[in-house]
């Protein structure tokens, strides 16, 4: 099943996505009416497509885990979104925008996807301000930006602290739009628990209701997973809560290829763990390095002191403090991108300068921006993230600079697509953190709420017509087909067994230790040995989880434990296969370090040579090792460098 | 610390519901309200008893799933924030805390302390939104909009949708939520070309869905996690007027 044909249009770089709109199949109003889209998540790119395709008039059943569609996790998105606009004439242009993404991503991304993303980018600027989302705006009436990591321009509008929460809420007013109109569907509080393929294409859909626990069929002619990212792997994330990767992991064992799994992104500034109750880890955003400055102890007894509470971090003198990113990073100084900035900050707790009661935390630090700019000024642009912060850590970060430490944030990695965002399965799209497509090994700050908004609003409503313009022949799908009733039974008997194992441990016992193993050897420094630790360690929890896990209750009920023991069984499986990618990469890019492989000065290592390519595993059966298959990246427009942000 | 927490029981939105009280013992003050109640229903699943149900999601105070009404107040007891936000360091030792849900007739309760706010959904759909299709759209500066109008319109628009101020008001009134978003439009010139049939969309719906009239108590903005202002409902209120006068008869 599935040849990795990526299917990238001939010609310029810079005229493929033309070229492919022009030459695409395109299906008429007529038809349209008579072909279902279904659409899982409604996030940025869920939302996003599902008000799309509505508006060109396909019948959309639109799915959500959450109560209302205006939860979703992309709503915690908060310092901005990039656009290659060059409103600030400081000489950005798609260009630019694009190979700061493909440079920024450590040469693992594909060319034309990476050309197309920034293409469109300002068209999701323009259509953000028509739907009446409030980007911040300078005195004169127009756009203001700032900047962000990995790049030299201003090139991110922002809507103050909350630019997920305002983008998220134009999809969902689109969204609700089209929902009123009769065109979309919406399903909320359900959970994808299969993809249903007929004849070697996607055709459907197993959702259980988390209100009543019924498990129901729903048939279209193509289905779209936007179910967003699975951080939530490591237990301790940024990630919401009931961020899951279940679907994508459905689709991965029905056949889709899973691309890239080990790209994880580990954000450099969140506010460091402080116990072991904690639930979930709290970005602070971004755009703060554009003010605030990261430093730890120049001296290892100062820091002991500060760990011990001895001494404040104000007292410590200039010639004292050690600012290890404007040092080794001098031409981007605190702006270096994520991965960059998150393997400095351990590199720096490792030798012993870390701070705070663990020594796993940096200070970001705001003094010199308040002497500079005012108070005011700090106020305006980060009131809401200070705020954040006092709550959580019970510290004023006007007065006492804040502490941070890296935490999982974003993964690369997800369900293998070609450039019409289509899976290995003919029918199955995936599109926003749900695919793998645009970031290569790390993404750049503001690039998420790019990339989703890209596929939901401008590549799917497109792309999708070029699959279903040869469907318009095969009828509705009826939902008592036997692939529907086998996929059915399989959900039914996994929920029975999870419910009949009456063990001794909670599911959360198992996510915390699933968490701790990925963290530890799948986490910002992997190494082979620990890798192949790791592997064997998820397999003896995998079989701890199923005997003696404890589900109470019933399926016929809201239950939150079986809905968490279902992602957590999941989540194992998926760890594995993370463990494997990064075993099988013996190089170093982006967020993926391996510490075998590394310059002198302890930068990341690419091994062009051998690893030019993207992973995309295949599943072979429960418990039989996955096929590994390789896309080779190539890259004819612009020239593979060492990353260099000195 | 020590704590007594009373919780609202409730099976289904058919059953009836009662107050049953639990002990959580070794609570640090560093952690949050809702990692307090992960705490107490891992305890909970441990000796085979059903866990309190309560929804909550991206626990940074923007998701607007966390909905518990806390010694008598939405969001407990610290003002400009949510539940997931608040700390354990607000409570001391020893205190007794009463946990309840939302109670508004247009939001049912679904399970203990989970409601259905679905009705927020109906009135953003009857005519929360600026009417353009994807594509089409002109420039995105080619609009200049006032600075001030712009930031208004972002302070309306910060509202995350909780219903904590449908939870505070002693009418159930929904005017707050409905207010902020005919706001944050009707500040805008892209919002504006429809904002008269907008706000009577919204305001039929809203009636319709049983919410309750405003009468100026401001429980809803001394509640709201977002501080949403009630010069928002002046405006709608102006907003609604307006277009009923200016409205051709049928």
């Amino acid at each position: 099943m599935g040849k990795l044909e990526a299917k990238i249009p001939q010609g310029p770089l810079s005229e493929k996505w033309t070229n492919y709109k022009a030459h695409q199949n395109l299906v008429n109003p007529a038809n349209k009416r008579r072909l279902d889209i279904i659409v899982v998540g409604t996030g940025l790119a869920g939302a996003a497509a599902a008000a799309s395709f509505g508006e060109l008039g396909f019948n959309v059943k639109a799915f959500g885990i959450h109560d209302s569609p205006r939860r979703a996790h992309s709503i915690a998105a908060q310092g901005g979104i990039n656009a290659a606009k060059n409103y600030p004439n400081d000489g950005d242009s798609v260009f630019r925008l694009f190979y700061d993404t493909i440079k920024g991503g450590d040469y693992r991304a594909r060319e034309a996807n990476v050309y197309r993303l920034a293409e469109v980018s300002n068209d999701i600027i323009d259509q953000c301000v028509a739907q009446g989302v409030p980007f911040a705006r300078e005195y004169g009436g127009l756009l203001d930006n700032r900047s962000f990591g990995g790049a030299q321009v201003s090139r991110t509008f922002y809507a103050r602290g909350q630019t997920g929460q305002q983008l998220l809420l134009g999809a969902y007013s689109a969204l609700s739009k089209e929902i009123g109109k009769g065109s979309v569907k919406m399903y909320t509080r359900r959970d994808l628990l299969d993809v249903v393929i007929v004849d070697g294409r996607a055709r459907g859909v197993i959702m259980r209701n988390l209100i009543t626990g019924a498990i129901e069929r729903h048939a279209a002619h193509a289905v779209v997973l936007a179910t967003g990212g699975y951080g939530n792997v490591f237990f301790l994330s940024t990630n919401a809560m009931a961020s899951n990767g279940s679907a994508i992991w459905k689709a991965y064992k029905k056949g889709a290829f899973f691309g890239n799994p080990s790209f994880t992104q580990i954000h450099p500034t969140c506010i460091p763990v402080h116990g072991d109750y904690q639930s979930k880890l709290t970005l602070m955003s971004e755009s703060l390095r554009n003010d605030g400055r990261i430093w730890v102890p120049k001296f290892a007894e100062d820091a002991e002191k500060i760990r011990k509470g001895q001494m404040k971090p104000t007292e410590l003198n200039e010639d004292r403090r050690d600012y290890y990113l404007e040092r080794r990073y001098p031409a981007f100084g605190n702006l270096v991108p994520r991965d960059v900035a998150s393997r400095a900050a351990k590199e720096r707790c490792d030798a012993g300068f870390g701070v705070g009661t663990t020594g796993l935390a940096v200070y970001l630090d705001f003094a010199d921006a308040i002497q500079r700019l005012g108070k005011h000024v700090i106020e305006a642009r980060y009131g809401n993230l200070f705020q954040m912060y006092e709550k959580i850590v019970d510290e004023n970060p006007y007065e006492t600079p804040m502490m941070i430490y890296p935490a999982v944030h974003y993964t690369m990695g997800g369900l293998w697509v070609d450039y019409e965002l289509q899976t290995t399965i003919p029918g199955l799209f995936a599109a926003g953190e749900a695919n793998f497509s645009d970031h290569g090994a790390n993404r750049l700050g503001a690039s998420a709420l790019m990339q989703g908004l890209s596929d939901g609003y401008f590549v799917l409503p497109y792309t999708i017509q070029n699959y279903l313009a040869d469907q318009i022949r095969v009828p509705a799908f009826k939902t008592d087909l036997p692939e529907f009733e086998k996929a059915e039974k399989e959900v039914n008997d996994t929920i029975a067994r999870l419910l009949s194992i009456n063990g001794k441990n909670t599911v959360d016992s198992y996510h915390r230790k699933l968490g701790l193993i990925m963290w530890d050897y799948v986490g910002m420094a992997r190494n082979k040995e620990g890798l192949m630790k790791a592997i064997g360690m998820i397999q003896e929890l995998r079989d701890d989880f199923w005997n003696n896990v404890k589900v109470p209750g019933r399926n016929e009920q809201v239950n939150p434990e079986l809905e968490k023991a279902l992602r957590v069984a999941d989540f194992i499986e998926l760890g594995e296969l993370m463990a494997r990618d990064a075993l099988s990469r013996e190089e170093s890019c982006g967020g993926h370090f391996r510490e075998e492989y590394q310059t002198p000065e302890g930068e990341a290592l690419r091994d062009d040579v051998n690893y030019t390519y993207v992973a995309a595993w295949e599943h072979k059966g429960e418990k039989a090792e996955p096929a590994l298959h390789k896309e080779p990246l190539v890259f004819e427009f612009i020239e593979v460098k060492q990353r260099n942000y000195k | 610390m020590d704590l007594t927490l009373k919780i609202w029981r409730q099976a289904s939105a058919e059953e009836k519901g009662k107050f049953v009280n639990y002990q959580v013992q070794n609570i640090s003050h560093d952690a949050s309200f809702l990692e307090m109640l992960d705490i107490l229903n891992e305890s909970l699943v441990t000796k085979g008893d059903d866990p309190v149900a309560f929804d909550h999601d991206c626990r940074e105070g923007i998701c607007g799933a966390c909905s518990l009404y806390i010694n008598g107040r939405p969001h407990g007891p610290d003002r400009g924030i949510t539940t997931c936000q608040m700390h354990m360091r607000n409570f001391q030792d020893g205190e007794t805390i009463v946990i309840e849900p939302w109670r508004a007739r247009p939001f049912p309760v679904i399970k203990d302390l989970m409601v259905d706010r679905s009705a927020f959904d109906a009135i953003i759909q009857a005519g929360g939104y600026v009417s353009v299709r994807t594509g089409g759209v002109p420039d995105a500066n080619a609009i200049p909009i006032k600075k001030r109008d712009a930031d208004l319109a972002m302070d309306a628009a910060a509202c995350i949708g909780c219903g904590a101020c449908v939870a505070a008001c002693k009418n159930a009134s929904a005017m707050l939520f409905v207010s902020a978003k005919v706001s944050q439009f009707a500040l805008l010139p892209q919002g504006r070309v429809e904002a008269q049939e907008r706000v009577q969309k919204m305001v039929a719906k809203m009636d319709e869905l049983g919410f309750g009239n405003c009468t100026n108590t401001y429980a809803c903005e001394a509640e709201c996690p977002k501080e949403i202002s009630v010069a928002n409902i002046a405006r709608m209120n102006r907003e609604f007027l307006a277009a009923r006068i200016a409205a051709p008869k049928e």
